[in-house]
Protein backbone atom coordinates (compact mmCIF):
# COMPACT_ATOMS: atom_id res chain seq x y z
CA UNK A 1 0.00 0.00 0.00
CA UNK A 2 1.25 3.64 -0.60
CA UNK A 3 2.27 5.56 1.48
CA UNK A 4 -0.68 9.01 1.92
CA UNK A 5 0.57 11.89 -0.20
CA UNK A 6 -0.92 14.27 2.79
CA UNK A 7 -0.68 12.82 5.95
CA UNK A 8 -2.45 15.51 8.46
CA UNK A 9 -1.53 14.65 12.36
CA UNK A 10 -4.07 16.05 15.09
CA UNK A 11 -4.06 19.88 14.00
CA UNK A 12 -5.78 22.70 15.68
CA UNK A 13 -6.70 26.30 14.54
CA UNK A 14 -8.36 28.48 16.25
CA UNK A 15 -9.76 32.31 15.10
CA UNK A 16 -9.64 34.31 18.40
CA UNK A 17 -11.81 32.47 20.78
CA UNK A 18 -13.39 30.08 18.07
CA UNK A 19 -11.75 26.71 18.09
CA UNK A 20 -12.13 25.67 14.11
CA UNK A 21 -10.22 22.55 14.07
CA UNK A 22 -9.79 20.57 17.63
CA UNK A 23 -6.88 17.65 16.94
CA UNK A 24 -7.94 16.81 13.47
CA UNK A 25 -6.20 14.05 11.70
CA UNK A 26 -6.81 12.29 8.22
CA UNK A 27 -4.51 10.80 5.22
CA UNK A 28 -5.01 11.23 1.74
CA UNK A 29 -4.13 8.43 -0.48
CA UNK A 30 -2.09 9.94 -3.77
CA UNK A 31 -4.75 9.87 -6.74
CA UNK A 32 -7.32 10.08 -4.68
CA UNK A 33 -10.72 11.91 -5.22
CA UNK A 34 -12.01 13.37 -1.61
CA UNK A 35 -15.28 15.66 -0.76
CA UNK A 36 -15.29 17.56 2.44
CA UNK A 37 -19.03 18.09 3.51
CA UNK A 38 -20.81 19.73 6.28
CA UNK A 39 -22.45 23.01 7.48
CA UNK A 40 -20.71 26.44 7.19
CA UNK A 41 -18.24 27.20 10.15
CA UNK A 42 -17.39 22.94 10.67
CA UNK A 43 -13.67 23.69 9.53
CA UNK A 44 -13.74 22.26 5.90
CA UNK A 45 -13.04 25.05 4.17
CA UNK A 46 -10.21 25.72 6.67
CA UNK A 47 -8.79 22.56 5.69
CA UNK A 48 -7.68 23.80 2.65
CA UNK A 49 -6.65 27.23 3.30
CA UNK A 50 -4.15 25.77 6.18
CA UNK A 51 -3.10 22.72 3.33
CA UNK A 52 -2.57 25.99 0.96
CA UNK A 53 -0.77 27.86 3.39
CA UNK A 54 -3.51 30.73 3.40
CA UNK A 55 -3.66 29.96 7.16
CA UNK A 56 -1.26 29.00 9.77
CA UNK A 57 -1.86 25.86 12.77
CA UNK A 58 -1.80 26.42 16.03
CA UNK A 59 -0.80 22.31 16.74
CA UNK A 60 0.01 19.72 15.40
CA UNK A 61 1.70 18.44 11.71
CA UNK A 62 1.31 17.92 7.81
CA UNK A 63 3.33 15.89 6.09
CA UNK A 64 2.47 16.37 1.71
CA UNK A 65 4.20 13.90 -0.15
CA UNK A 66 6.70 12.22 2.40
CA UNK A 67 7.97 16.00 4.00
CA UNK A 68 6.66 18.36 6.91
CA UNK A 69 4.51 21.63 5.26
CA UNK A 70 5.40 23.91 8.32
CA UNK A 71 8.55 22.28 9.73
CA UNK A 72 11.63 21.36 8.97
CA UNK A 73 13.65 19.12 10.21
CA UNK A 74 17.35 19.68 12.14
CA UNK A 75 19.53 17.60 14.26
CA UNK A 76 16.24 15.00 14.92
CA UNK A 77 14.00 18.31 16.06
CA UNK A 78 11.22 19.91 13.76
CA UNK A 79 11.48 23.66 14.04
CA UNK A 80 8.96 25.65 11.91
CA UNK A 81 9.41 26.12 8.82
CA UNK A 82 10.83 29.12 6.52
CA UNK A 83 9.22 31.07 3.72
CA UNK A 84 11.81 28.89 1.32
CA UNK A 85 10.56 25.70 2.71
CA UNK A 86 7.32 26.49 2.12
CA UNK A 87 7.69 28.26 -1.36
CA UNK A 88 9.19 24.78 -2.28
CA UNK A 89 5.59 22.83 -0.42
CA UNK A 90 3.56 24.84 -2.52
CA UNK A 91 4.70 23.65 -5.94
CA UNK A 92 2.98 20.46 -5.23
CA UNK A 93 -0.59 21.87 -4.37
CA UNK A 94 -3.07 24.28 -6.45
CA UNK A 95 -5.87 25.80 -5.11
CA UNK A 96 -9.39 27.01 -6.83
CA UNK A 97 -11.25 29.65 -5.11
CA UNK A 98 -15.14 30.09 -4.20
CA UNK A 99 -14.41 33.67 -6.03
CA UNK A 100 -12.30 32.58 -9.45
CA UNK A 101 -9.40 35.56 -7.84
CA UNK A 102 -8.70 35.82 -11.30
CA UNK A 103 -6.40 38.72 -11.65
CA UNK A 104 -8.72 41.52 -13.28
CA UNK A 105 -6.21 43.16 -15.02
CA UNK A 106 -4.83 40.43 -17.07
CA UNK A 107 -6.31 38.86 -20.31
CA UNK A 108 -6.90 34.71 -19.61
CA UNK A 109 -3.92 33.54 -21.28
CA UNK A 110 -1.70 36.11 -19.17
CA UNK A 111 -3.85 34.89 -15.64
CA UNK A 112 -2.68 31.54 -17.00
CA UNK A 113 0.79 32.35 -18.00
CA UNK A 114 2.20 34.26 -15.05
CA UNK A 115 2.69 31.96 -12.59
CA UNK A 116 4.84 29.46 -14.51
CA UNK A 117 6.83 32.33 -16.36
CA UNK A 118 7.53 33.75 -12.53
CA UNK A 119 7.60 30.61 -10.72
CA UNK A 120 9.80 28.18 -13.00
CA UNK A 121 11.70 30.43 -15.52
CA UNK A 122 9.26 29.03 -18.45
CA UNK A 123 9.98 30.52 -21.03
CA UNK A 124 6.60 33.04 -22.67
CA UNK A 125 6.46 30.51 -25.77
CA UNK A 126 6.50 27.56 -23.88
CA UNK A 127 3.92 28.73 -21.16
CA UNK A 128 1.65 30.05 -24.13
CA UNK A 129 1.60 26.61 -25.53
CA UNK A 130 0.85 24.83 -22.21
CA UNK A 131 -1.97 27.25 -21.19
CA UNK A 132 -3.59 27.19 -24.72
CA UNK A 133 -3.70 23.56 -24.13
CA UNK A 134 -5.19 23.70 -20.63
CA UNK A 135 -7.60 26.83 -21.79
CA UNK A 136 -8.52 24.13 -24.79
CA UNK A 137 -9.17 21.40 -21.87
CA UNK A 138 -11.47 23.20 -19.89
CA UNK A 139 -13.08 24.78 -23.29
CA UNK A 140 -11.65 28.20 -22.85
CA UNK A 141 -9.16 28.39 -25.94
CA UNK A 142 -11.20 30.90 -27.67
CA UNK A 143 -11.53 33.39 -24.88
CA UNK A 144 -7.57 33.76 -24.57
CA UNK A 145 -7.57 37.33 -25.27
CA UNK A 146 -10.72 38.27 -23.30
CA UNK A 147 -10.45 40.06 -20.18
CA UNK A 148 -11.64 38.36 -16.82
CA UNK A 149 -14.61 40.86 -16.48
CA UNK A 150 -15.86 39.98 -19.96
CA UNK A 151 -16.98 36.59 -18.76
CA UNK A 152 -19.43 34.66 -17.20
CA UNK A 153 -18.94 33.21 -13.62
CA UNK A 154 -18.54 29.94 -15.18
CA UNK A 155 -16.01 31.06 -17.47
CA UNK A 156 -14.22 32.68 -14.68
CA UNK A 157 -13.93 29.40 -12.93
CA UNK A 158 -12.81 27.12 -15.86
CA UNK A 159 -10.03 30.12 -16.46
CA UNK A 160 -8.84 29.52 -12.81
CA UNK A 161 -8.86 25.47 -13.06
CA UNK A 162 -6.09 26.21 -15.93
CA UNK A 163 -4.56 28.63 -14.33
CA UNK A 164 -4.00 26.46 -11.21
CA UNK A 165 -3.32 23.13 -13.32
CA UNK A 166 -0.40 25.32 -15.42
CA UNK A 167 1.66 24.70 -12.31
CA UNK A 168 1.18 21.18 -12.74
CA UNK A 169 0.53 20.55 -8.83
CA UNK A 170 0.00 16.99 -7.33
CA UNK A 171 -2.55 17.89 -5.42
CA UNK A 172 -5.61 20.21 -5.96
CA UNK A 173 -7.95 21.65 -3.69
CA UNK A 174 -11.19 23.25 -4.39
CA UNK A 175 -12.83 25.36 -2.60
CA UNK A 176 -16.94 25.42 -2.89
CA UNK A 177 -16.00 26.42 -6.64
CA UNK A 178 -19.83 26.15 -7.78
CA UNK A 179 -21.08 27.86 -5.27
CA UNK A 180 -20.89 31.40 -6.22
CA UNK A 181 -22.23 30.33 -9.93
CA UNK A 182 -25.81 30.73 -11.30
CA UNK A 183 -27.28 26.92 -11.36
CA UNK A 184 -27.54 27.23 -14.94
CA UNK A 185 -23.57 27.49 -15.11
CA UNK A 186 -22.64 24.83 -12.38
CA UNK A 187 -22.61 22.06 -14.56
CA UNK A 188 -20.13 23.42 -17.04
CA UNK A 189 -17.64 23.64 -14.32
CA UNK A 190 -18.48 19.96 -12.65
CA UNK A 191 -17.83 18.83 -16.15
CA UNK A 192 -14.52 19.89 -16.24
CA UNK A 193 -13.75 18.55 -12.91
CA UNK A 194 -14.90 15.30 -13.67
CA UNK A 195 -12.84 15.30 -16.91
CA UNK A 196 -9.89 15.98 -15.05
CA UNK A 197 -10.75 13.60 -12.71
CA UNK A 198 -10.94 10.76 -15.40
CA UNK A 199 -8.01 11.90 -17.18
CA UNK A 200 -5.47 12.61 -14.70
CA UNK A 201 -4.16 11.11 -11.24
CA UNK A 202 -4.14 14.06 -9.70
CA UNK A 203 -4.93 13.48 -5.77
CA UNK A 204 -7.95 16.40 -5.47
CA UNK A 205 -10.11 17.63 -2.24
CA UNK A 206 -12.90 19.19 -2.81
CA UNK A 207 -15.28 21.40 -0.54
CA UNK A 208 -18.92 21.32 -1.59
CA UNK A 209 -22.45 21.71 -1.22
CA UNK A 210 -23.25 19.82 -4.09
CA UNK A 211 -24.35 16.42 -2.74
CA UNK A 212 -24.87 15.04 -6.19
CA UNK A 213 -21.59 15.90 -7.88
CA UNK A 214 -20.21 14.72 -4.37
CA UNK A 215 -21.11 11.55 -5.08
CA UNK A 216 -20.54 10.58 -8.36
CA UNK A 217 -17.27 12.51 -8.32
CA UNK A 218 -15.39 11.42 -4.78
CA UNK A 219 -14.07 7.72 -3.72
CA UNK A 220 -14.31 8.98 -0.08
CA UNK A 221 -17.08 11.31 1.66
CA UNK A 222 -16.13 12.82 4.79
CA UNK A 223 -18.07 14.42 6.72
CA UNK A 224 -17.68 17.10 9.16
CA UNK A 225 -18.73 19.37 11.94
CA UNK A 226 -16.96 21.47 14.88
CA UNK A 227 -14.06 20.85 13.18
CA UNK A 228 -13.85 17.01 13.55
CA UNK A 229 -14.71 14.41 11.50
CA UNK A 230 -17.87 12.92 12.39
CA UNK A 231 -18.07 10.55 9.77
CA UNK A 232 -16.47 8.92 6.68
CA UNK A 233 -16.61 6.31 4.10
CA UNK A 234 -17.70 5.63 0.31
CA UNK A 235 -20.20 7.97 -0.89
CA UNK A 236 -22.81 4.94 -0.91
CA UNK A 237 -22.34 4.77 2.60
CA UNK A 238 -22.70 8.26 3.31
CA UNK A 239 -25.42 9.64 1.65
CA UNK A 240 -27.46 6.34 1.47
CA UNK A 241 -26.85 4.74 5.00
CA UNK A 242 -25.45 7.42 7.06
CA UNK A 243 -24.73 6.02 10.47
CA UNK A 244 -24.23 9.06 12.65
CA UNK A 245 -27.07 11.35 13.55
CA UNK A 246 -25.77 14.44 12.69
CA UNK A 247 -24.93 13.31 9.42
CA UNK A 248 -28.76 12.29 8.80
CA UNK A 249 -29.38 15.45 10.34
CA UNK A 250 -27.39 17.46 7.99
CA UNK A 251 -28.77 15.33 4.86
CA UNK A 252 -32.10 15.73 5.68
CA UNK A 253 -31.71 19.44 5.77
CA UNK A 254 -29.26 19.91 2.26
CA UNK A 255 -32.17 17.87 0.72
CA UNK A 256 -35.03 19.73 1.99
CA UNK A 257 -33.25 23.16 0.59
CA UNK A 258 -33.65 21.76 -2.91
CA UNK A 259 -29.78 19.82 -3.30
CA UNK A 260 -29.79 16.73 -4.92
CA UNK A 261 -28.54 13.70 -3.71
CA UNK B 1 -1.30 107.58 -20.47
CA UNK B 2 2.44 106.41 -20.31
CA UNK B 3 1.31 103.24 -18.15
CA UNK B 4 -0.43 102.27 -22.12
CA UNK B 5 2.84 102.91 -23.57
CA UNK B 6 4.60 99.88 -21.83
CA UNK B 7 6.06 97.48 -24.61
CA UNK B 8 4.45 94.55 -23.23
CA UNK B 9 6.00 91.75 -25.43
CA UNK B 10 9.39 92.13 -23.49
CA UNK B 11 7.88 91.37 -19.87
CA UNK B 12 5.61 88.40 -21.01
CA UNK B 13 9.07 86.89 -22.11
CA UNK B 14 10.05 87.30 -19.20
CA UNK B 15 7.20 85.66 -17.65
CA UNK B 16 7.06 82.70 -19.97
CA UNK B 17 10.63 82.47 -18.83
CA UNK B 18 9.49 81.92 -15.58
CA UNK B 19 6.98 79.49 -16.70
CA UNK B 20 9.47 77.22 -18.04
CA UNK B 21 11.20 77.55 -14.37
CA UNK B 22 7.83 76.40 -12.65
CA UNK B 23 7.35 73.67 -15.30
CA UNK B 24 10.68 72.40 -14.75
CA UNK B 25 9.97 72.50 -10.67
CA UNK B 26 6.87 70.67 -11.10
CA UNK B 27 7.88 67.85 -13.55
CA UNK B 28 11.05 67.08 -11.11
CA UNK B 29 9.62 67.89 -8.33
CA UNK B 30 6.45 65.37 -9.39
CA UNK B 31 9.11 62.40 -10.23
CA UNK B 32 10.76 63.00 -6.45
CA UNK B 33 7.19 62.60 -4.97
CA UNK B 34 6.48 59.99 -7.19
CA UNK B 35 9.77 58.17 -6.08
CA UNK B 36 9.01 59.12 -2.53
CA UNK B 37 5.66 58.19 -2.15
CA UNK B 38 6.30 54.66 -3.05
CA UNK B 39 9.25 54.36 -0.86
CA UNK B 40 7.45 55.63 1.87
CA UNK B 41 4.11 54.22 1.36
CA UNK B 42 5.80 50.75 0.90
CA UNK B 43 7.54 50.97 4.01
CA UNK B 44 4.51 51.60 5.97
CA UNK B 45 3.28 48.43 5.20
CA UNK B 46 6.84 46.67 5.53
CA UNK B 47 7.23 43.63 7.36
CA UNK B 48 10.04 45.21 9.44
CA UNK B 49 9.82 47.50 12.43
CA UNK B 50 12.19 49.69 11.80
CA UNK B 51 11.08 50.25 8.33
CA UNK B 52 7.57 51.21 9.12
CA UNK B 53 9.11 53.76 11.77
CA UNK B 54 11.08 55.26 9.09
CA UNK B 55 8.59 55.36 6.95
CA UNK B 56 5.97 56.75 9.63
CA UNK B 57 8.54 59.29 10.83
CA UNK B 58 9.23 60.37 6.89
CA UNK B 59 5.39 60.97 6.59
CA UNK B 60 4.31 62.49 9.40
CA UNK B 61 7.32 64.99 9.52
CA UNK B 62 6.60 66.31 6.45
CA UNK B 63 2.76 66.51 6.60
CA UNK B 64 3.03 68.10 9.89
CA UNK B 65 5.52 70.85 8.65
CA UNK B 66 4.57 73.71 6.55
CA UNK B 67 6.46 73.41 3.39
CA UNK B 68 7.35 77.58 3.45
CA UNK B 69 9.69 76.19 6.47
CA UNK B 70 10.81 73.05 4.95
CA UNK B 71 11.66 75.61 1.89
CA UNK B 72 13.62 77.43 4.21
CA UNK B 73 15.27 74.65 5.68
CA UNK B 74 16.39 73.30 2.71
CA UNK B 75 18.10 76.23 1.14
CA UNK B 76 19.07 78.80 4.04
CA UNK B 77 19.75 76.04 7.34
CA UNK B 78 21.35 72.85 5.15
CA UNK B 79 24.17 74.96 4.35
CA UNK B 80 25.53 75.03 8.12
CA UNK B 81 25.02 70.96 8.25
CA UNK B 82 27.67 71.58 4.81
CA UNK B 83 24.80 70.63 2.49
CA UNK B 84 24.52 74.06 0.22
CA UNK B 85 21.78 73.55 -2.82
CA UNK B 86 21.21 76.13 -5.29
CA UNK B 87 17.68 77.18 -5.58
CA UNK B 88 16.30 75.15 -7.89
CA UNK B 89 17.71 71.91 -6.00
CA UNK B 90 15.69 72.71 -2.78
CA UNK B 91 12.70 73.73 -4.16
CA UNK B 92 12.60 70.83 -6.20
CA UNK B 93 13.52 68.96 -2.38
CA UNK B 94 11.25 70.74 -0.45
CA UNK B 95 8.16 70.36 -2.85
CA UNK B 96 8.72 66.43 -3.85
CA UNK B 97 9.43 65.42 -0.01
CA UNK B 98 6.43 67.08 1.16
CA UNK B 99 3.73 66.14 -1.85
CA UNK B 100 5.35 62.68 -1.41
CA UNK B 101 5.07 61.88 2.28
CA UNK B 102 1.01 63.04 1.32
CA UNK B 103 1.22 60.35 -1.94
CA UNK B 104 2.29 57.79 0.18
CA UNK B 105 -0.65 57.71 2.00
CA UNK B 106 -2.29 57.46 -1.72
CA UNK B 107 -0.25 54.15 -2.17
CA UNK B 108 -0.84 52.62 1.26
CA UNK B 109 -4.38 53.50 0.70
CA UNK B 110 -4.44 52.21 -3.19
CA UNK B 111 -2.80 49.14 -2.03
CA UNK B 112 -4.51 48.50 0.59
CA UNK B 113 -7.89 48.36 -1.36
CA UNK B 114 -6.65 45.74 -3.60
CA UNK B 115 -8.58 42.62 -1.90
CA UNK B 116 -6.87 39.66 0.44
CA UNK B 117 -8.25 37.36 -2.50
CA UNK B 118 -5.40 38.68 -4.59
CA UNK B 119 -2.90 38.10 -2.43
CA UNK B 120 -4.24 34.65 -2.11
CA UNK B 121 -4.39 33.89 -5.17
CA UNK B 122 -0.54 34.87 -5.41
CA UNK B 123 0.19 32.45 -2.35
CA UNK B 124 -1.72 29.56 -4.27
CA UNK B 125 0.37 30.30 -7.65
CA UNK B 126 3.27 30.26 -5.42
CA UNK B 127 4.49 33.98 -6.67
CA UNK B 128 6.81 35.16 -4.15
CA UNK B 129 5.84 38.52 -2.09
CA UNK B 130 7.51 41.23 -4.72
CA UNK B 131 6.26 39.32 -7.60
CA UNK B 132 2.89 39.76 -6.41
CA UNK B 133 3.31 43.15 -5.05
CA UNK B 134 5.11 43.98 -8.84
CA UNK B 135 2.67 41.67 -11.24
CA UNK B 136 -0.51 41.98 -9.30
CA UNK B 137 -1.26 44.58 -6.71
CA UNK B 138 0.32 47.60 -7.76
CA UNK B 139 -1.02 47.55 -11.06
CA UNK B 140 -4.49 47.55 -9.50
CA UNK B 141 -3.06 49.77 -7.05
CA UNK B 142 -2.09 52.23 -9.83
CA UNK B 143 -5.07 52.67 -11.46
CA UNK B 144 -6.70 53.79 -7.65
CA UNK B 145 -4.25 56.17 -6.65
CA UNK B 146 -3.97 58.01 -10.41
CA UNK B 147 -6.90 60.95 -9.65
CA UNK B 148 -5.50 61.23 -6.25
CA UNK B 149 -1.73 61.68 -7.79
CA UNK B 150 -3.55 63.74 -10.44
CA UNK B 151 -4.60 66.12 -7.46
CA UNK B 152 -1.36 65.92 -5.85
CA UNK B 153 0.30 67.13 -8.93
CA UNK B 154 -1.66 69.96 -9.04
CA UNK B 155 -1.18 70.87 -5.59
CA UNK B 156 2.51 70.94 -5.84
CA UNK B 157 2.31 72.72 -9.26
CA UNK B 158 0.46 75.49 -7.27
CA UNK B 159 2.78 75.16 -4.44
CA UNK B 160 6.31 76.14 -6.48
CA UNK B 161 4.94 79.97 -6.20
CA UNK B 162 6.89 79.40 -2.84
CA UNK B 163 9.92 78.92 -4.16
CA UNK B 164 9.78 82.47 -5.11
CA UNK B 165 10.86 83.60 -1.75
CA UNK B 166 14.24 82.12 -1.92
CA UNK B 167 14.72 83.86 -5.27
CA UNK B 168 14.20 81.22 -7.96
CA UNK B 169 13.06 82.99 -10.81
CA UNK B 170 9.38 80.90 -11.74
CA UNK B 171 6.21 82.49 -12.83
CA UNK B 172 5.26 83.64 -9.55
CA UNK B 173 8.35 85.63 -9.33
CA UNK B 174 8.55 86.57 -12.29
CA UNK B 175 4.93 88.33 -11.74
CA UNK B 176 6.50 90.10 -9.19
CA UNK B 177 9.49 91.31 -11.03
CA UNK B 178 7.22 92.88 -13.90
CA UNK B 179 4.70 94.21 -11.26
CA UNK B 180 7.90 96.18 -9.85
CA UNK B 181 9.35 97.62 -12.87
CA UNK B 182 5.84 98.48 -14.99
CA UNK B 183 3.65 99.58 -11.43
CA UNK B 184 0.77 97.18 -13.44
CA UNK B 185 -0.54 94.12 -11.10
CA UNK B 186 -3.07 93.37 -13.53
CA UNK B 187 -1.64 92.16 -16.67
CA UNK B 188 1.59 90.16 -14.84
CA UNK B 189 -0.81 88.59 -12.60
CA UNK B 190 -4.07 87.78 -15.10
CA UNK B 191 -1.19 86.48 -17.18
CA UNK B 192 0.01 84.05 -14.72
CA UNK B 193 -3.37 82.97 -13.32
CA UNK B 194 -4.15 81.96 -17.04
CA UNK B 195 -1.07 79.80 -17.20
CA UNK B 196 -1.00 78.38 -13.91
CA UNK B 197 -4.82 77.08 -14.95
CA UNK B 198 -3.54 75.73 -18.34
CA UNK B 199 -1.08 73.99 -16.54
CA UNK B 200 -3.17 72.29 -14.16
CA UNK B 201 -5.93 71.68 -16.97
CA UNK B 202 -2.58 69.69 -19.05
CA UNK B 203 -2.43 67.34 -15.95
CA UNK B 204 -5.99 66.87 -15.86
CA UNK B 205 -6.29 65.63 -18.80
CA UNK B 206 -3.27 63.77 -18.74
CA UNK B 207 -4.36 61.90 -15.77
CA UNK B 208 -7.89 61.29 -16.89
CA UNK B 209 -6.50 59.92 -20.40
CA UNK B 210 -4.06 57.69 -18.35
CA UNK B 211 -6.75 56.40 -16.30
CA UNK B 212 -9.09 55.69 -19.32
CA UNK B 213 -5.80 53.75 -20.78
CA UNK B 214 -5.21 51.71 -17.29
CA UNK B 215 -9.00 51.05 -16.94
CA UNK B 216 -9.48 49.46 -20.12
CA UNK B 217 -11.08 45.73 -20.22
CA UNK B 218 -11.10 46.38 -16.43
CA UNK B 219 -14.99 46.57 -16.34
CA UNK B 220 -16.02 44.25 -19.35
CA UNK B 221 -17.07 47.02 -21.73
CA UNK B 222 -14.24 48.67 -23.12
CA UNK B 223 -11.96 46.68 -24.55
Amino acid sequence: MPAPIIKIDSISKSFGSFKVLDGLSMDVMPGEKLALIGPSGSGKTTILRILMTLERIDDGHIQIDGEQLYHVERDGRLLPADERHLTRMRQKIGMVFQLFNLFPHKCVLDNVTLAPMLTKGMPRAAAEKRAMELLDMVGMADKAKAMPAQLSGGQKQRVAIARALALSPKIMLFDEVTSALDPELVEEVLNVMRRLADETDMTMLLVTHEMGFAHDFADRILFFDRGRIVEEGKPDEIFRRPKQERTQAFLKKIIAAGHRV
Amino acid sequence: MNRFMINWSGYIGLILDGALVTIQLTLMGSALALVMAFLAGLGRLSRFFAVRALATAYIEFFRGTSIFVQLFWAYFVLPFFGISLTPLQAGILALGLNVGAYGAEVVRGAIKSVGREQYEACTALNLGRWQCMRHIILPQALLVMLPTFGNNAIELLKATAVVSLISLTDMTFQAQVVRAQTGNTLVPFTTILVLYFAMACVISWGVRGLERRMARGLDGVRV
